[in-house]
């Protein structure tokens, strides 16, 4: 059975391993070698006997083939109604065809099928609330990625990605250390300008711990600071675990399932051991639904509940404007045009289209707030989602995926979007780079905290002076 | 023959039909698996069947959600001819009449001008459904030979049916050809995709119990559908 050398069944799980695949740059020598990836045809008939139960089996054998799914899908309308991209026909001619083959399909069909599932979907889970059977293609297209995880095909970052997370515990190669001194920074450099700033590591019996997403600490530790200020604003007792700190999950995007688990139990233990009242993620989508939504199952937890409450960094902004634990200057709220981007996985998937609203109500001037349309639930995918910011080979199909977002936006007619999410706020940040319309973007933690009112005693001592 | 085909034949299709159905709901609730689905069924059964009521309801109702309301002309054509395929062979005085000669059962019925009114708008929406088959693209390429014989298999018992009671031709023959056509209809169901008379139920409970407990029905945001 001839596998390459980076580009096989196994998974990434040495270092070595990573950095060869790191050393291939932009994947040259995986994708040739995934050329002659031979497909292991007993396994996959064996996953699919293992994993492919009545809900999927029977959403593939009993679609009616309407198209109402068409419109749904924003990759349909964004590629000028290609009916190649009608979410039925998108599934049916892969997984429906894993399925109706028994598994007996070659390497040129899997190379077909890894296009579409990472390049044609983002799971947005939108066609399912279009179809009146409530066929879920985003979660199949889900289970068709694990599939094809392992057999090899998938996409050289993806491959990475759950690498990373296999060695590092984490998207990235942030250890243990360089987290535990980024959060000794990023408190020593916020200091001066906000006594008695901490970030506690590893605290015991905490009311909340913290856990963010790794480019945070990598690339943007000011967004780590940012979340300390905004505890610190708030009186929370607080932590961050020096283990189990990274929520993301490249695992789930990359279908690696056992890799989703082992993520994901690297959190769960870190609530276990340090035994906090609840745990609150950061402005992140996938990460929420990685760690809170989904990671319950993959974890085997037969309530589908984390270890203790989790919640999303939206709902604890809410919160803490709610019960005025932050308090907003209404002099310093936002007096422009400024629109708001709803994160597929935890507004469609987790529920929480009202909770950025309050947030809204408090941080913008009554009257600036403008939806975008269709919004909450409905709202459109960012572009980027499902990992499709990040594969260098689709760059060109998620360019032209941005567009419906660029014209959502255009349509508000405003020039701020707000986009608690990392993964929508790339996208966004990638469509004015690509489309240029003359937008900003941002996280909720950096306005917030303009326009917070800072208690006295905060202050630093020479504004007292 | 119309004895034979009205009375151990018919007991045989209703046998096969709902013996059929009846397979279909317990391999489908069998199937169902918390961990693979990832949805926590037994745990939280108030916000699982909350959200598979709701899920059901608004889809039955016509415009009831976004999605029928985006498309008027298919919700129209759509509920045009499921309304007459539910309510017609339930509900018609001929079979009330048949079930109480052959069975003795007591069984209640629409005004036949009603019927038949019903039963046009189905046909005519059927037409109309294999029309927006062809002529649209994004429905055409998933359409295979399998959804074309389905359209005759479920149209055949409506078509005949209607010219036996407007008496357009030899009554015996359309007659024999309704029943056979019904009872080919019957025993197809429960082999072949149209068993989605119960799937229907079954997808959408489940997709409403999956928001219902795990995606966002938990935190007191019901699915806007």
């Amino acid at each position: 059975m001839p596998e390459g050398k980076l580009c096989n069944k196994q998974p990434v799980t040495t270092k070595e391993q990573l950095d060869a695949l790191l050393a291939d740059t932009r994947g040259r020598v995986y994708y040739e070698e995934m050329k002659s990836l031979e497909v292991d045809k007993e396994k996959l008939r064996n996953s699919l006997k293992a994993s492919l139960k009545s809900r999927t089996k029977t959403w593939l054998e009993m679609c009616a083939h309407c198209g109402l799914c068409a419109d749904s899908c924003f990759l349909y309308t964004v590629n000028g109604r290609d009916p190649k991209q009608v979410p039925a026909y998108k599934i049916q001619s892969t997984l429906g065809e894993i399925v109706k083959r028994n598994g007996d399909v070659d390497n040129e069909f899997m190379l077909m099928a890894m296009e579409t599932a990472w390049s044609k979907c983002t799971c947005c889970n939108r066609c399912g609330m279009y179809c009146p059977y409530g066929i879920d293609m985003g979660i199949m297209f889900g289970y068709l990625r694990g599939l094809l995880f392992s057999q090899g095909f998938v996409p050289w970052e993806l491959k990475i990605g759950s690498g990373m997370h296999r060695i590092f515990h984490a998207q990235m190669d942030v250890t243990t250390e360089d987290w535990v001194e980024t959060c000794e920074w990023m408190a020593e450099e916020n200091g001066e300008e906000w006594p008695g700033l901490e970030i506690p590591v590893d605290k015991e019996d905490a009311d909340i711990m913290y856990t963010c997403n790794a480019r945070e600490p990598k690339h943007y530790p000011e967004d780590l600071a940012e979340a300390a200020i905004l505890f610190h604003l708030a009186g929370e007792n607080w932590t961050v675990p020096a283990e189990g700190w990274e929520q993301t999950s490249l695992t789930m995007f990359a279908g690696d399932w056992e890799g989703c688990k082992q993520q994901v139990l690297n959190v769960y233990s870190a609530i276990e051991r340090l035994r906090p009242k609840r745990v609150i993620g950061t402005e992140c989508g996938h990460a929420h639904r990685g760690t809170v939504v989904e990671g319950p199952y993959w974890a085997g937890r037969p309530d589908g509940q984390p270890p203790a409450p989790y919640i999303h960094y939206v709902e604890w902004i809410a919160e803490a404007l709610r019960t005025g634990k932050i308090k907003v200057d209404p002099a310093k709220r936002i007096k422009e045009p400024v629109t708001l981007q709803d994160s597929c996985n935890y507004v469609r998937n987790h529920g929480l289209a009202m909770v950025t609203r309050e947030i809204m109500s408090y941080m913008v001037e009554p009257g600036y707030f403008i939806e975008m349309t269709p919004n909450k639930e409905h709202n459109y995918c960012c572009g980027g989602g499902g990992g499709f910011n990040g594969v260098g080979m689709y760059r060109a199909q998620r360019n032209v995926a941005l567009r419906k977002k660029r014209d959502q936006i255009l349509a508000t007619g405003c020039k701020l979007v707000i986009a608690p999410c990392h993964n929508c706020w790339d996208a966004i940040r990638d469509l004015e780079e690509e489309y240029k319309i003359g937008i900003r973007w941002s996280f909720l933690k950096p306005l917030l905290i303009k326009m917070a009112i800072v208690p006295d005693h905060l202050k630093p001592k020479e504004d007292e002076e | 023959m119309y004895e034979f085909i009205t009375g151990p034949l018919l007991w045989v299709v209703f046998a096969a039909f709902l013996g059929g159905l009846a397979y279909r709901v317990v391999w489908y609730v069998k199937g169902l698996h918390w961990q693979l689905d990832r949805v926590a069924y037994s745990a939280f059964p108030a916000d699982g069947a909350k959200g598979a009521v709701r899920s059901i309801f608004f889809w039955l109702v016509p415009f009831g959600t976004r999605s029928w309301r985006i498309k008027p002309g298919f919700t129209a054509i759509f509920f045009g001819f499921h309304i007459g395929a539910v309510l017609v062979p339930l509900f018609l005085t001929g079979h009330a009449v048949l079930l109480h000669e052959r069975f003795g059962i007591n069984w209640p019925s629409i005004p036949q001008g009603l019927a038949d009114w019903l039963t046009a708008a189905a046909i005519v929406s059927l037409v109309l459904i294999g029309l927006r088959r062809i002529s649209l693209p994004e429905v055409r390429i998933v359409t295979s030979w399998y959804d074309w014989l389905l359209i005759v298999l479920a149209g055949l018992p409506f078509v005949t049916g209607f010219v036996a009671v407007m008496h357009w031709g030899d009554y015996q023959f359309w007659i024999i050809a309704h029943i056979l056509t019904g009872e080919l209809l019957l025993v197809s169901i429960p082999f072949t995709k149209l068993y989605h008379v119960v799937g229907f139920f079954l997808t959408r409970a489940q997709l409403g119990m999956d928001f219902g407990i795990k995606r966002g029905g938990r935190k007191g945001r019901n699915m806007p559908w």
